[in-house]
Order: structure tokens, then sequence, then C-alpha cells
């Protein structure tokens, strides 16, 4: 087990170190390089203009050594100016203090963002903080929800009680948040409809979430994946349900309710387990799409802005951030995997 | 003249919608009549579920291809009359034309544009692009997933880390990558489109000579009469003037850059999925008895994964295509949603939603048409899969 | 719950129809059949697949699922109308006075309970024991099924046990409150022949100490003789016939039971002198029954407007014990009239050497630990071990062996999906064992063909017959034109005796045996030289075996095509094949003609295996030589003789050589070789394994 383990870190890493670098191939393509020079210089750069004042902040050398210095392999740049010497060590320094020789992500310096003029490592932190109180509550509303609906339907295939169920799991698969969030907000925060029982907004929720202004983001997020955790663990139930051992505990005399129990539960849900774990990515979808809907001021809604205002050095954080979430996810997923299926975990 | 009261707006809506009616009724009437010599497209009418999801799904493609043709809508999707910005439903206009509709049946928006005819023209983006986008997903992914299946060792390996590679971004951030303005002049999706759209050439060439390999003749003769048209078809549409990719004579067509993001965006993002589950069901079809047997009687590896393995793998791989149409149509609404790729005055649904919803407190009516419409359009793929699955089982 | 005491019959079935209810009509599985087992009573159900044995025994179980009904009749469980009772009623009485055991041990356990756990429940449920001494139950019922270190058993998942302890399990936990009626339905089915017969001896052992009252379903005649005391068989959803074995056996008094019987490869028969006698046509669809006696079309004593007239009710035999028959013709037919034996063909002489394989062997690596592994420790698997034969022209060499033997894996190097490890094979004059099928020409490929064993899986799904036969004929360059291979595709359905028409049908279309045919023809298409056929019958029904075996026997004679016969079926093999080559664990144990191999002096593995294979004949007697344990793995094989773990002989050989050394091969006599250390002179003093009492 440890060694396997062990094994899946390592092309994690790897996986890692290749992503990274194709998110900073595509920040770094020319074009938006050029337009970054032009947003911090002035407009009316000419070529030669923009080409120096990418060679003066460290935009100019090949790719590779770009990539090396961010992630802190390779020293940082330097140059001779009339002010001294200049370099992103330099600037990544605190006031005072002896710059570094290596400054990049491995060493804690995440880069500066151009819109928000502030340390990226900063903002990340911060952003992620409140999304994790959404991740949270989204994690504690879908998940139960999700295995209930999905065991309660997968345990009688073909009963009214599973009709109707999977009905609600595939409307809900079939509402993209940008959706659903739109009815919520039509039907229950607008004057029109006049209901106004939550509201539009969860600016406020990030000082203070409370029910009326944090519930319609968390619901938004969570209705989309929990029919597909649900029909999932529908399918797996089912499944288990018709299986031999099931016939064989039915025929010993255990009841129906120990039979869901005791033995189709723990066989069913190893199934929807990966799912779930797989699912974070498509949660971090729409945690943007709710973010932004919602004008909630997390790490989507950081990366919405980063991309849209062509902040280099923020959408490089985010984006490597959201890609270890990812990986990490799938890590757990293996690892629960094996660790919940007793035929592989003692071989 | 007065505004419309609601039971109004409803029966124009309907009386708008009558070609899509009438096309609708006919294909139910054929179907149902010859639905038993029908394979399982037949079946599909055995089940209700299966019924009402391919009745959405055909709704939408009918209004789409009729809105296409200028039959359902009522106004110039694009065109702004002035005095009807953010007006209810079944607004008059206030001076209509000779020949003109004389309401907005689904009010304005704030550019003062109908939302009836924006919604109709929006179905047409949809079901022209999702479904397509989709085929070359499907493309890629089986071309790639049967050797890996059928293979496993060292390909699979490779193949599934680079499959992973892509699954692990998430799908907002590698739009926000990749359908930028900035990506589109350096031309990276261009290069992108060629490689992806190079698959269907490859597929349909190996395809045709794994089988008539026996026979050179016949083999070269439906490799070109299959191959020639595909690589003409492919030339044109990597080729745009005034791109980095600007030196064949033969241009035919042209796709516009933004649509041409769009649509590789979505195939790269489908592709490792579709690679997965073919890989799966790779996996498991080649220890049957009958990929032995076409072992042993020495065919080609290509023959077996497509002629022995892929027809065999048909049942969940159109569910899945189902399925995926759907998802895709969920990722154009992202795209729009987040103004990416489309120009801002498009239609599309995704875009309206986006404008919609920024007056939503104060107006309902541009929002919610469009939130609907792709809601039963993705909720009819949803139970057309659903149906599929289901009478796919039973034998 | 406790117990009542009761001496009437344990279970009695009064004319029970059970019927399936689809979406377009309504299916009856089960007409009119009644039974009844006695206290102590062992009870077989025989019949082929479909004939609606196993839903007797889920309708007496009151499980028949959402689709089945019971629609008439009643089934009695010591007097009380199981019909009738409560749900919580039923549950009281599954499990502890009725238990179930059925074909596939592994999907019968809880892959994620701990085998005590799942053991456990029982007496919980039942007796409403406390913890502590259900485990103590546990432990003493898993004692008693004989399995080694039940302490650590009782603390493990199911998928680390081996196929036969699983089945022992199943069979300790219908055992747990010691049922009074115990439903077997095929119990070893899926086992290999010396671990069922392991099995076998444990149901009836148990059966006995504990009194239990037996159902025993089966599609082997075989298996019921020796587990049974009475037998039912069944026809197509009817009980066509009932009595004491020995009546069954020895005076059947119904047409299908006779047909069966000759249809079933029987020591005496034997391929020229006396051929088997398939029964003609097909198993009626349930749907399509015909009217009157089902088994009417294909019967050869059927009267048209008789036999079809109307429903045949059961009618006792006079003069024997509860022998009835639901035959209207039983008292006219001469039951005795020596049977007409068909077509007699002299035996086929071999040719010359068409196939020579020399000191074959093939060894896998594979990584130690299938999920956590590729961190460098590899192991080998010996799959084939030295492997040295002659084949000849027109002669059909059987190759018998349980599973893990490496037959299989023979076939592949053969056929060219592996390349050998080291060794020689020689097609005619020509090396090809090193080369892989992609590297071997037409001509090569053509000549050695193979049929495989799962009909439903030997045929593409979505192609028709007749393109797949065609796509064979086109890939082995035959015919110039679509229209020549089409004619010669039409040709290769004559001679597997397929109509036309079936060209254009679909495999799903087809039943078992027809695609099997299929499949046969698909292999001779390009004129084989050598045919392997691996198991091509085992998983048909016993009537359609003779027919196909037959089919191949016949195609062989006429294409003086070399037959290689894989299979672990002796009777089959006694039946069909020229020479045997007897395979354990990789190594070739014994080779020769199958008169020398079935007689002794036996290689102890051979002589264990041909007491292991139930034979369905009241003469023969058998000598019962269990096997303890199972087949060790081919990745981790014992020192010495492979067989050495479970050999009965290995006191004889002094020195504990056996676990030293492998056995050298010896010529003990002309064209017979053995992989043995037992002197000749003990090899002299065994005795044969089956005898037939003179009659």
């Amino acid at each position: 087990m440890g060694s396997f383990i062990l094994r899946r870190v390592g092309v994690m890493l790897l996986t890692a170190i290749c992503l990274t670098f194709i998110v900073f191939c595509l920040t770094n393509l020319y074009p938006n390089l050029e337009k970054l020079a032009k947003t911090q210089g002035n407009f009316r750069m000419s070529d030669e203009a923009v080409a120096s004042w990418l060679d003066n902040n460290g935009y100019g050398g090949p790719m590779l050594v770009k990539y090396g210095e961010w992630l802190g392999v390779l020293p940082g740049w330097t140059r001779e100016t009339e002010d001294g010497l200049d370099g992103r060590c330099i600037r990544a320094a605190a006031e005072g203090a002896d710059p570094a020789r290596f400054c990049g992500v491995i060493q804690g310096y995440w880069g500066y963002s151009t819109v928000f003029r502030e340390e990226v490592g900063e903002i990340v932190a911060k952003r992620l903080g409140l999304t994790g109180i959404l991740m949270f509550w989204v994690l504690v509303l879908m998940v139960p929800s999700a295995l209930l609906i999905g065991v309660m339907a997968g345990m009688k295939e073909g009963s009214v009680l599973d009709r109707s169920l999977s009905t609600v799991s595939i409307l809900t698969t079939a509402t993209p948040e940008y959706v659903s969030g739109v009815i919520f907000i039509a039907v229950f925060t607008s004057s029109t409809v006049g209901l106004k029982w939550f509201k539009g907004t969860a600016t406020s929720a990030m000082e203070n979430p409370t029910f009326e202004n944090f519930f319609l983001p968390v619901l938004t997020i969570s209705l989309y994946g929990m029919g597909y955790i649900a029909r999932m663990t529908r399918a797996s139930m089912a499944e288990v349900m018709t299986a031999q051992y099931i016939r064989t505990a039915r025929l010993k005399g255990v009841s129906f309710p120990n039979i869901v129990v005791k033995h189709a539960l723990r066989n069913a849900l190893i199934a929807p387990f990966t799912v779930i774990m797989l699912q974070v990515p498509w949660l971090l979808n729409g945690v943007v799409i709710v973010e932004t809907l919602f004008n909630y001021k997390g790490f989507g809604w950081t990366l919405v802005q980063a991309a849209g205002n062509n902040d280099i050095e923020l959408l490089l954080g985010v984006s490597v951030v959201s890609v270890f979430v990812v990986l990490l996810t799938q890590l757990i997923s293996d690892v629960g995997y094996v660790y919940l299926n007793p035929r592989i975990r003692i071989s | 003249m007065d505004p419309l009261s609601t039971s109004q707006i409803a029966l124009r809506i309907l009386a708008q919608f009558l070609p899509v009616w009438i096309a609708l009724v006919a294909l139910f009437v054929v179907s149902i009549r010859y639905k038993r010599r029908l394979g399982l497209y037949g079946k599909l009418f055995d089940s209700t579920i299966g019924m009402i999801g391919f009745g959405l799904v055909m709704f939408w493609v009918f209004t789409g291809v009729f809105g296409a043709m200028d039959l359902i809508v009522t106004h110039d999707p694009l065109a702004q009359l002035s005095g009807m910005k953010n007006k209810k439903p079944g607004t008059p206009l206030p001076s209509p034309e000779e020949g003109e509709y004389a309401w907005y049946l689904l009010g304005g928006d704030n550019l003062a544009r109908d939302v009836f005819s924006r919604m109709v023209k929006g179905a047409w983006i949809v079901v022209q692009i999702a479904p397509l986008a989709t085929l070359f997903a499907f493309m890629v992914g089986i071309t790639l997933g049967l050797p890996a299946g059928y293979y496993g060792g060292r390909l699979d390996t490779v193949l599934s880390f680079l499959a992973n590679l892509i699954l692990a971004f998430p799908v907002i951030l590698l739009f926000y990558l990749l359908v930028t303005p900035e990506i589109v002049a350096t031309g990276v999706p261009q290069y992108m489109a060629v490689v992806l759209f190079v698959f269907p050439l490859v597929f349909f060439g190996v395809l045709i000579h794994s089988r008539y390999r026996a026979q050179p003749q016949r083999n070269r003769t439906m490799l070109a009469v299959v191959l020639v048209p595909l690589f003409l078809a492919y030339m044109s549409l990597i080729n745009t003037p005034g791109s980095k990719i600007d030196f064949w004579p033969l241009d035919v067509f042209d796709v516009p850059g933004g649509i041409l993001v769009v649509f590789v965006s979505v195939v790269f993002v489908n592709a490792p999925t579709v690679f997965r589950i073919v890989r799966g069901l790779a996996m498991d079809i080649k220890t049957r008895d009958y990929v032995a047997a076409a072992q042993t009687r020495g065919e080609g590896p290509w023959y077996i994964m497509l002629w022995e393995i892929l027809p065999n793998a048909r049942g969940p791989l159109i569910v899945d295509f189902c399925l995926r149409i759907g998802y895709t149509t969920i990722l154009l609404g992202t795209l729009g949603f987040f103004g990416l790729g489309l120009p801002p005055e498009s239609p599309d649904w995704g875009s309206t939603i986006n404008e919609g919803r920024k007056l939503l407190s104060i107006y309902l009516h541009p929002a919610l048409p469009p939130a609907f419409a792709l809601l039963s359009l993705v909720l009819g793929l949803n139970l057309l899969a659903d149906g599929l699955r289901e009478e796919s089982l039973r034998d | 719950m406790v117990k009542e005491a009761y001496d009437g019959p344990i279970l009695e079935i009064d004319n029970l129809s059970i019927s399936f209810f689809t979406r377009l009509r309504e299916i009856p599985a089960v007409m009119d059949f009644s039974v009844s087992v006695m206290p102590g009573e062992a009870v077989g159900l025989v019949g082929e697949s479909g004939c609606g044995k196993s839903t007797v025994a889920l309708g007496v179980m009151q499980d028949l699922g959402k689709n089945g009904q019971i629609v008439g009749g009643s089934i009695k469980f010591k007097g009380r109308d199981l019909g009738q009772m409560s749900a919580a009623e039923l549950r009281d009485i599954r499990g502890s006075e009725i238990a179930m055991i059925y074909q596939e041990p592994m999907a019968s356990l809880n892959p994620a309970m701990k085998i005590g756990k799942q053991l456990m429940e029982v007496p919980m449920i039942h007796q409403g024991l406390g913890a502590a001494e259900a485990h103590a139950r546990a432990l003493q019922v898993v004692t008693d099924v004989k399995l080694p270190d039940p302490a650590r058993i009782l603390d493990s998942f199911p998928h680390q046990l081996s196929g036969g302890q699983q089945q022992r399990i199943v069979i300790a936990m219908a055992l747990m409150s010691e049922p009074s009626l115990l439903i077997l339905d095929e119990p070893t089915t899926a086992l290999d022949v010396t671990v069922e017969a392991a099995v076998v001896d444990l149901v009836k052992e148990l059966g006995a100490k504990y009194g239990t009252s037996m159902l025993f379903i089966s599609h082997n005649l075989g298996l019921v003789l020796e587990t049974c005391d009475r037998l039912c068989v069944m026809y197509s959803g009817e009980a066509v016939e009932t009595g004491s074995i020995k009546d069954v056996f020895d005076d059947m008094r119904h047409p299908y039971t006779q047909a069966l019987f000759r249809s079933i490869p029987l020591p005496g028969a034997d391929k020229s002198a006396r051929p088997l006698k398939a029964i003609p046509g097909n198993f009626p669809l349930p749907h399509e029954r015909p009217p009157g006696c089902n088994f009417g079309p294909r019967c050869t004593y059927f009267q048209a407007g008789r036999c079809d007239a109307g429903d045949i009710p059961m009618e006792e035999v006079v003069g024997a014990d509860r022998h009835h028959s639901r035959c209207l013709r039983f008292s006219e037919i001469d039951w005795y009239a020596p049977f007409d034996a068909g077509e007699v063909h002299a035996p086929s002489v071999p040719g010359k050497v068409v196939l020579k394989v020399n000191a074959l062997k093939k060894h896998y690596e594979v990584a130690a630990n299938a999920l956590f592994g590729s961190s460098g420790a590899t192991r080998v698997v010996k799959a084939n071990e030295t492997i040295s034969f002659e084949a000849r022209e027109s002669e059909t060499l059987a190759i018998v062996g349980e599973s893990g033997c490496g037959k299989s894996t023979f076939a592949k190097v053969l056929m060219g999906l592996e390349t050998a490890t080291s060794g020689q094979i020689m097609l005619y004059d020509q090396d090809i064992e090193n080369t892989p099928i992609e590297m071997r020409n037409t001509d090569t490929v053509s000549s050695v063909q193979m049929v495989f064993q799962n009909p439903f899986d030997t045929l593409n799904p979505s192609m028709t017959v007749g393109r797949q036969i065609i796509r064979a004929l086109e890939i082995f360059r035959i015919g110039k034109t679509d229209a020549e291979r089409k004619e010669r595709m039409f040709r290769l359905l004559d001679l597997v005796k397929l109509p036309r028409e079936f060209a254009e049908r679909m495999p799903r279309q087809l039943s078992g045996g027809q695609k099997q045919r299929v499949g046969i023809a698909r292999a001779f298409a390009g004129g084989a030289k050598i045919v392997v056929a691996d198991e091509p019958v085992s998983a048909l029904d016993v009537s359609v075996q003779a027919a196909v075996t037959d089919l191949l026997m016949e195609i062989q004679r006429e294409e003086k095509t070399t037959l290689l016969f894989i299979s672990h079926d002796l009777s089959i093999v006694r039946y069909l094949s020229d020479r045997v080559m007897v395979m354990y664990l990789g190594h070739v144990v014994e080779m020769g003609a199958t008169d020398q191999v079935f007689a002794p002096p036996y290689h102890p593995y051979t002589e264990a295996l041909l007491s292991a294979v139930p034979i369905a004949d009241t003469s023969v007697e058998k000598e019962r030589i269990v096997l303890e344990g199972d087949i060790p793995s081919a990745m981790n094989p014992p020192p010495g003789c492979p067989f050495q773990t479970r050999c009965r002989w290995k006191a004889q050989v002094p020195d504990g050589l056996c676990e030293a050394e492998l056995p050298p091969v010896r010529e003990i006599a002309a064209g017979h070789q053995i992989k043995c250390h037992l002197s000749a002179e003990i090899l002299g003093r065994m005795e044969a394994v089956i005898k037939v009492a003179a009659e």
C-alpha cells in the first residue's frame, strides 16, 4: 500500500509539472505579454518599446528558463539599471531584506498581481478560504442527499419511488448552474415574483454567511452535482441488489432493511466514492459560475478577474492551485477506492 | 394596439411553432408505424421516457433548422427597435411596418431586441455545433482509445497519462486559457484544429483499409471515394485566409475564428473522456472469443479494433453520445455565459442568459426563455440517453 | 425458533405451475409439476438448460422476482403451504428450515464482508444467539466442511479463498442452522472435476450426518446417480419421468429419458463402432411449445393425431415404487429393443506426422503484485514445461487437464498468439514456434485453426453468420470473386448441416449448438489441417453435445484433419480420441493411446481424475479417490513432482524423491509414457478405477 501511494504521488507530481508548464506557456504567449506591456506602460507603445519593456521586466528569455525561474529551480533574473540592481528576487524580497537567489513557487513567491496590486500568494490564500467555506457547505448538502436519493432509488429498481427520484436526478443533471442560478434568483429574490425569501447576491456572505444570503449559491452548486452522484449511486445500488450474494442473504432470512444496510450499502458505495472525488473538478466549474453569478468574491471570482484582465501572475497562481486541488482529489479517490475494496486491499 | 394577455401569448407562440409541430407529428407517426423494423431507434418508441426525450430533442432540432430558414422567428434577432427596450412579453411594436410581426412575444431585451426570435436563432447555433463537436470528440477518442485498450502496455500508459493531463484541468480554466483573442492571434487553436480534425481522416482510412486489404482493387477505390472529399473538407476547414495557415488554393468555406476556437476547445475537453470510455470497453471486449477467433485467422490489429470490437461497443457509446451532446450544450452555454469565443451580439443561449442576468432582479423575461430552452434540450438528451440505455439492455 | 418434529413428507409440490410475465406475453416456465421429498431423502432434478428446474427451486424459496408468479398448484413444506405464508413467516423458514446453495460460489458470498460474519449472521437471526456463541457455531461448522485452519478462514474475505473453499463455505452457511431441506442448484458446475468430487462427497456425508433432505438440481446424470435416491427428469417445463434412481436409469419409461441416455458417452460407446445418437431437432422455446407432448416433434415414437392431441398427464408405472411417466405410449413401447446405432464407420487410420512438438516451454513473467507492483519484482509463471508429442493426419489427440494445467497456453503458442520460450513446433517441415501469427503466411494460418469453448462468445454479435464465414474466406484468400466466396460459404453451411438461410441471420437468432456449428464452419473455411478444439461442447446441453461431436468427427473423417481436442471431460475424451495426453500444472504427466490411459497402470493424477468423473451408469463401480486440497498455483509450483502435494501414492516412493526431484518421462509400454517416480512393480499392482459390472 505504501509503495502504491508513493507511486501515485510521483505520477501526480509529474502531472503537476506538465500542467503548470502548459499553463505557463499559454499565459506567457507573446500576444498576452504584449497586452500586458501596453496596459502597464501605455497603449500607444511601439513594437520596439514593447520588446524592451518585456526585457526590462524579465519576460524576455526563453520559455523554459522563465518557467524555471517562476518554479524556483533556476535563479531569478537580474539586470543592472540606473537605480542599481533590479531582478525578480529583488522585487520579491521584503523591504531591506537580502534578496535570495531563487524565488519561485517552491520558495513561496508567487508573483505580484497587476490588478489587485497585491502578492499573488496572499490573494490566493484569502480567496481560497472564502471558497473553502462555500465548498464545505456544498459538500455537506450535496453528498448525503445524493447518496440518500441514490440508495433509495436503487434499492427497489423500477418502483414508483425509483421512477420519481430518478426523474428528479435527471432534471438536476440537465440544469447547469448558470440556468438553475438564474431561475432561483428570478423566483426567490426578484421583486417581480415577490417571494423575496433569499438575497440575490452573496457579497455580504463573505463576512457573515447566513442562511438568507448563502443558501442559494450553495444549493445551485449542489444540485448540478447531486443528480450525477445520485444516478451513479442508484446504478451501483441497483446492480448490487441483483447480485447473487444479496439473494443469498435474502434466502438466509435476512430482513429487507438489514439487506440494504448490512449487505448492499458498502458494496454499492465503492463506485460512487470515486465519482464524488472526481466530481470536485466539476465543482470548481460550478464555483466559478456561481461566484460570478452571486458576486461572491472567492477563488472562482478571482480566476475570472485574473483571466479577464490579463493578470498573468495571478492567473498562474490560481491555475496551479486548482490543478493541485484536482490532482489531490484524484489521489484521494484512488487510495480510497483501494481502501474501500477489500478485494484489492488484501491480495 | 393592446398588449397581449398571457393566454394570447401562449397561443401565438404555439402558432409560430407550427412547422415544428407538423414535422414532429410526421416523424413520430412514421417512426411508431415502422418501429419494429428500425432496430434500436425503433425500440426507443417502446419507452415512454425515451419518447419524451426524443420529442424534446427533435423539437429543438426542428426549431433550429426551421429557425435558420427564417420560418419561426418573428423579427431579426439582431435588430434593435426603438421603444422596445426591456418591454414585457406581449408588448406591441410602437409603429409596426407593413408585414412586420406586431408584437414582441416574449418581450424585448436590454438592447430592445426580440427575445423570442433570439431564443429560436440560438437553437440553431447549438444544433449545429454541439452534435458535430461531439462527433469529432468521438472520432478522436475512438481512434486513440481502441489501441490503448487493445494493446495496453506502454502505449496505454502514455495515452492515459495525456488524457488525465487534460482531464485534470478545470474546464473553465482551460477555456479561459484557450478561448481568448490573444490565443487566436498566435494560431494555437488552428494548430490544434490541424491535429484534431485529422482524426476522422485517419479513422475512415484505417476503417476501410483494414476491411478491404485482402482485395487491393476495391480497397483503392473505396479509399479514394471516401478520403478525397474528406481531405478537401479538412483542408478547407483548417485553411483560413489571413491566418497562420493560408496556403491551400481550394478553400471552399471558412469558419470564423471565434467559432473555430470554440469548436476546437469543446472537442479538446470532451475527447479524453470518450477516450477513457472507449479504452475501458476495448479492454473488456478484447477478451472475447470472437476476438481470439479473428486473431487466429490472422486479422490485423486495426481490423479487430474497428470491425470486431467497435461494433460491439456501440450500445454504451450511443448512450454516451447523447449524454455528451447534452454536456457539450452546457459547455457552449458556459462559454457564452463568460462571453468567451462567440461574438457578443450572438443570440446563443449562454450569451443571452449572461446578458439577461444582469438585470434579473427587475426584468425576468430576457433571461428565462433561453434558460428554459437550454434546460429542456439537455433534459431531452438525458432522457433520450436513459431510454436508449434501458432499451438496449432489454432484449 | 423451535423446530417441530415432523414425519410426513418434508416437501410436497403438487401440480405446480409457474409463469413469467413479460411485456409481450405470459411465458409458462413450469407446468403441472409434482414431486415430494421424504425426510432424509435426496431427490435429483435433471434436465437441460431452460427446462425449468431452477425455477422450481426458486418457487420453493418463494423468490421468483418481480415477473415470476405461481399460477397454479401448491408447495407444502412440512405440511404448511409456503404460498400462504406472510413475508415474516417466510423469513423465519429461509435459512433455518430451507437453505439453498447455487452455482457460482464467488458470487454467492458478499465480497465486502468477512466470512465469519456472513456465517454468524444465520444463527444470530434464527436462533437469537449472541456473537460469541454464533462464532463458536461457525467455527464448528467450518471444521465440519473440512476446511483447514477454520479460525483463519473465518477472519478472511471471500476472494482470499479458492473456488472449492468458497463452495465449502457456502455449504457451511447453508448448514449453520441444520435445515430440514437443502436445495442445491448445480452446486459444482463451476468447479474442476477433482474439486467437484470432493464437494459432492462432502455434501453426501453431511446430508447423512445432519439428516437433511435434499433437492439436487443438475444437468449431469452421473452426478445425480452418485448423490440421489430418487430423481425427476424435466423437459421443457414439465416433469416427464419420476422414480427411484434404479427404475429411471435401468427401466426408463419415457422416450426423452431414453434419448438422453443414448446421447451421453457412457463407457462402451465408441465413435466408430457404437456412435452416440443425438436427439434430433431443437429444444422448443417456452412460447413455441408444440401442442400435446412437448417432446413429440423430436420423439422417435411419435404418433400424429395422438401424441399432439391434448395435454398428457403423468401416469403411474405399475409394479414399481412411485415411478411415473408422462407418455401416452409407454406401455406399448418395447423398451429393451436394441437400439439402432446408425452409421458405423471403420476406424480411421492415422496418416503421416503433421505436427511435431519437441520439448516446448512457455514461461510468462508477471508482476508479483498486480496492483501495487511494477516495483521490480516479477514472478515467472511456468505455463508449459517440456511438452513433446507428435500428431498424425486424421488422428484425434485429446489434451486433458483441469484449470491451470496449461492446455490453453499450449493452444495459444500453437496458434501463434504467443511465442514459445524454448523448444520446437514443427508443422510438416516448418518451424513455427517463434513465428507470431502476424508473421505467418496465409497458408500456415489457414491450416491451423481453432474452435472455441463458449458458443455465446465465439461469433461476433454484430455481423451476420454468412459475413463472418466470408470474411474468413477473404482473409485466407479463397475464391476470386464475391460470388465464388458466397458459393463456398453456402457449401460450408451445408457441411455443418445448417440451412443456407442462416447466412443472413445474426448470431443472437441462433441456439448455442447452431453457433458452435458456425464456429466449426469458420475454422474449416481455409481447409484446416489441424483444428484445435478448446472444450467445444462443454458449454452445450447434453443432447446437443452429441450432435456437435458427431459433426466434428464426420468432418474430420472427410477432411483427414488432425484434431487436438482439449477437454476436462474424460467421458467424451474416451469416446472420441485416439490418443490422450494428460496435463497437470504445465507438465504432461501421462500420454498414450486411449485404451492405455484409461486402463491401469495409471499416473496417480489420471487415476484420481478418472475416479472423479461421474458416470451415469448403474452398472459401473468406481473406486472413490478424493484428492486433498486445491490445484497449486502455476506461479508457485511445488518442488519436485508437480502432483506430489495431492498424490496418495507418495508414500510408496522411498527417500522423499517426489519432493526433491522432477520425475523423468518413462515409457511403460509402446507409445505409453508417464512422468512418475513409482516403481514398475507398484504401477503393475494398480487396479482399475472404473469397473463395469458384468450384465
